[in-house]
């Protein structure tokens, strides 16, 4: 609001920059490949905004093309897609990345060429250290394990067990809850993994099971795992408290798992899963509500907290073209960097020269499945 | 010992779903001495097929049995379709032409039923059964029962019918079967259809507990075939036995080592046995004869 009329003031005085060019904005995409469950989401959410934007005016007037490609999650192609939309396509920003490793290809690829680029992917390493032209909407692992242990410590427990996925999620977010576990006071007594692939995980959990003084239980992982986890865990007839991670954050979770043996399982999740029932003041109930809507009227599929993350970089993107009035590379990086309060799906953003993610640990909430419903903790 | 116990139930379960794999390898081996890298896929369609059939409103019962229908005409599709036009290329060629198939299969699938995981109600519900402290599922019992009732079928179709023994003969000497009169593209044929039956079925009863989703096959087959090697290839008990034996060691060393540790033990046994018994624990000496 005070943008537009900053504008319009602008305008009025006859000052404002001369009209902008078409807006080209690139995306590499993993819409197919093992993480296209995560970016085929974010392709078609990136695919329905800017529709929705163009319809209603583009960006000052000026419509708004996206070009994407699918990188299928590789990171080789991911690089080759970068280089082509900064060379052929001629974009003035990229936003995606939907895994670590393609988007440490088109960080390095977006640095050499100073193009803003807005990564979609978990890890640390994406914005720590600082590049001055990379930035990124998604939580990381380590804001998740820092959630759950804050939760864990307020309940009194001290000694606790995970059993972790070795694919490249489960193994990150492992790590990096090792990395934090001393910051809690908290102890880790059983350190178990499993195969993404397996079928049961009944072996790890009886033996998490007869370890002595086991007070809460963490499953880093995404895809089927700890699906099977959460089942073995019912089948076992473990009561010790349950937490997993973001990564399953969707309620095709709690489809697979089984509303019954979900039961009470915790997880750090974003607004946009309990868009429904945030309260009539939550600053992200009016955009998750908005964008949950929006999403499974286009598709008719259920809203990911992973198409969130392009919602938001999208949002962040074109707020800070807005703000620059201009698709000078260098004054969209400027704008984006200086976003501050900016609400997203997945929480409120506030970007400064020292931080890239802009989102803080009050942006995940503590979830809770009751009856096969989420619902908030705190 | 109930803990004991619960780490031999995990690994029968997990055993039961490698030896139901590994026995829809015996077939096609047996026909042409192919290794078919799709049977993953068959595994893949029989569990999706099933959950879009059960999805539109099909009975269990029905929507499984279509599944296997369905994926068994697949099969002979490929055969037409793939592995046919291809006949008189060396056997390296036609496992290639098998992993092909495999990632259009794949491919397809990600294009029909979408890329979420998906999965279908277990068969007699999700109540755990007790036994002296420790738990199995109902559904692993189907697998498991499964995978018996697969490799008796098997076994008496290869020792006791005369279709079976044209199989072997085929496999054995492709030209003096012809010669003797069993028409070898029906057995073929055949094969493909049986062995796509199969690996559907197994995915049929394994979903319940594995869950599906358009990229499952790829593991489904390596841990198969690896079953299928320990045991010895083509043989049906061998695929039972390296199956069971390969689901065993891997829940036994997650329990009493660690869960780290459990596929590379798994993979140290096979190399072990295939070491000091290059043909398996039960595979067939070859036997050239002059």
């Amino acid at each position: 609001m005070k943008t537009t009329t900053a504008l319009a003031t602008l305008m009025a005085l006859g000052l404002t920059t001369p009209a902008l060019a078409e807006i080209r904005i690139g995306a590499s995409i993993s819409a197919t490949g093992p993480a296209a469950f995560l970016g085929d989401p974010q392709v078609k959410t990136l695919e329905m905004l800017v529709e929705a934007l163009n319809a209603a005016g583009g960006i000052d007037g000026e419509e708004v093309t996206l070009i994407h490609y699918d990188d299928g999650g590789d990171p080789n192609k991911a690089r080759t897609f970068a280089t082509r939309l900064i060379e052929d396509d001629e974009v003035v920003a990229i936003i995606g990345g939907t895994t670590t490793g393609a988007t440490m290809s088109i960080l390095s690829v977006a640095e050499d060429a100073e193009i803003p680029f807005i990564s979609l992917a978990g890890a640390i390493e994406i914005i720590d250290p600082v590049r001055p032209f990379t930035f990124k909407t998604p939580h990381t692992d380590r804001m998740a394990c820092q959630k759950i242990f804050e939760d864990i410590q307020a309940r009194g427990f001290t000694n606790v067990a995970m059993i972790s996925g070795t694919d490249g999620f489960g193994a990150s977010m492992q790590a990096q809850c090792k990395a934090v576990i001393g910051d809690y006071g908290l102890t880790l007594v059983a350190d178990e993994s499993y195969n993404p692939t397996d079928a049961d995980m009944t072996a790890q959990l009886t033996k998490i099971r007869n370890t002595e003084g086991v007070e809460a239980l963490i499953n880093p992982g995404f895809g089927q795992g700890p699906s099977i986890v959460t089942r073995n865990y019912a089948q076992l007839g473990l009561e010790i408290p349950f937490y997993q991670s973001h990564g399953v954050a969707s309620n095709g979770f709690i489809d697979l798992a089984g509303a019954d043996a979900a039961e009470g399982v915790r997880l750090p999740g974003t607004a946009l899963l309990v868009a429904d029932i945030l309260p009539e003041g939550d600053a992200q109930r009016d955009i998750a509500l908005a964008y949950k809507t929006a999403f499974e009227e286009a598709t008719g599929t259920p809203v990911s907290t992973f198409g969130g993350y392009a919602h938001d970089a999208f949002l962040i993107l074109t707020d800070a073209i807005a703000r620059a009035g201009s698709t000078e590379p260098q004054a969209i990086r400027d704008a984006i960097e200086q976003t501050t309060g900016l609400v997203g799906t997945t929480g409120t953003y506030t970007f400064t020269p020292d931080d890239h993610l802009g989102l803080d640990l009050s942006a995940f909430r503590m979830l809770e499945i009751q009856s096969g419903a989420w619902t908030t903790v705190e | 010992m109930s803990e004991l116990l619960q780490f031999l139930f995990s690994g029968v379960t997990v055993g039961a779903v490698y030896a139901l794999v590994a026995l829809g390898f015996t077939i096609i081996y047996n026909a042409s001495d192919v290794v078919n890298f799709a049977q993953g896929e068959f595994v893949m369609l029989g569990g999706m097929i099933t959950f879009a059939a059960h999805a539109a409103g099909l009975p269990l019962p029905l929507a499984a049995v279509s599944a296997i229908v369905l994926t068994a005409g697949l099969g002979v599709a490929m055969n037409k379709l793939a592995i046919e036009p291809a006949r008189g290329a060396p056997v390296v060629s036609l496992i290639i032409i098998t992993i092909g198939a495999s990632i259009f299969i794949q491919g397809a699938a990600q294009i029909v039923f979408g890329k979420q995981i998906h999965s279908f109600p277990a068969f007699s519900g999700d109540a755990p059964i007790r036994v002296a402290g420790a738990t199995i599922l109902p559904q692993s019992l189907w697998v498991i029962g499964g995978a018996v009732a697969v490799f008796i079928a098997l076994w008496l179709f290869f020792t006791r019918t005369l279709l079976g023994r044209a199989v072997l003969a085929t496999s054995n000497n492709r030209l003096a079967a012809q010669l003797v009169g069993i028409n070898t593209n029906f057995v073929m044929t055949l094969s493909f259809a049986l062995s796509a039956g199969i690996g559907a079925l197994a995915g049929v009863l394994a979903t319940p507990i594995t869950l599906t989703a358009y990229n499952v096959g790829i593991a489904f087959a390596l841990k198969g075939f690896a079953g299928a090697m320990l045991g010895g290839m083509g043989n049906p008990k061998g695929a039972l036995v390296g199956g069971f034996s390969i689901g065993l060691i891997e829940a036994l060393t997650a329990g009493y080592l660690s869960s780290t540790y459990k596929d590379a033990a798994a993979f140290v046994v096979i190399l072990a046995v295939l070491f000091f018994m290059p043909q398996g624990l039960f595979g067939r000496k070859s036997t050239d004869r002059v």
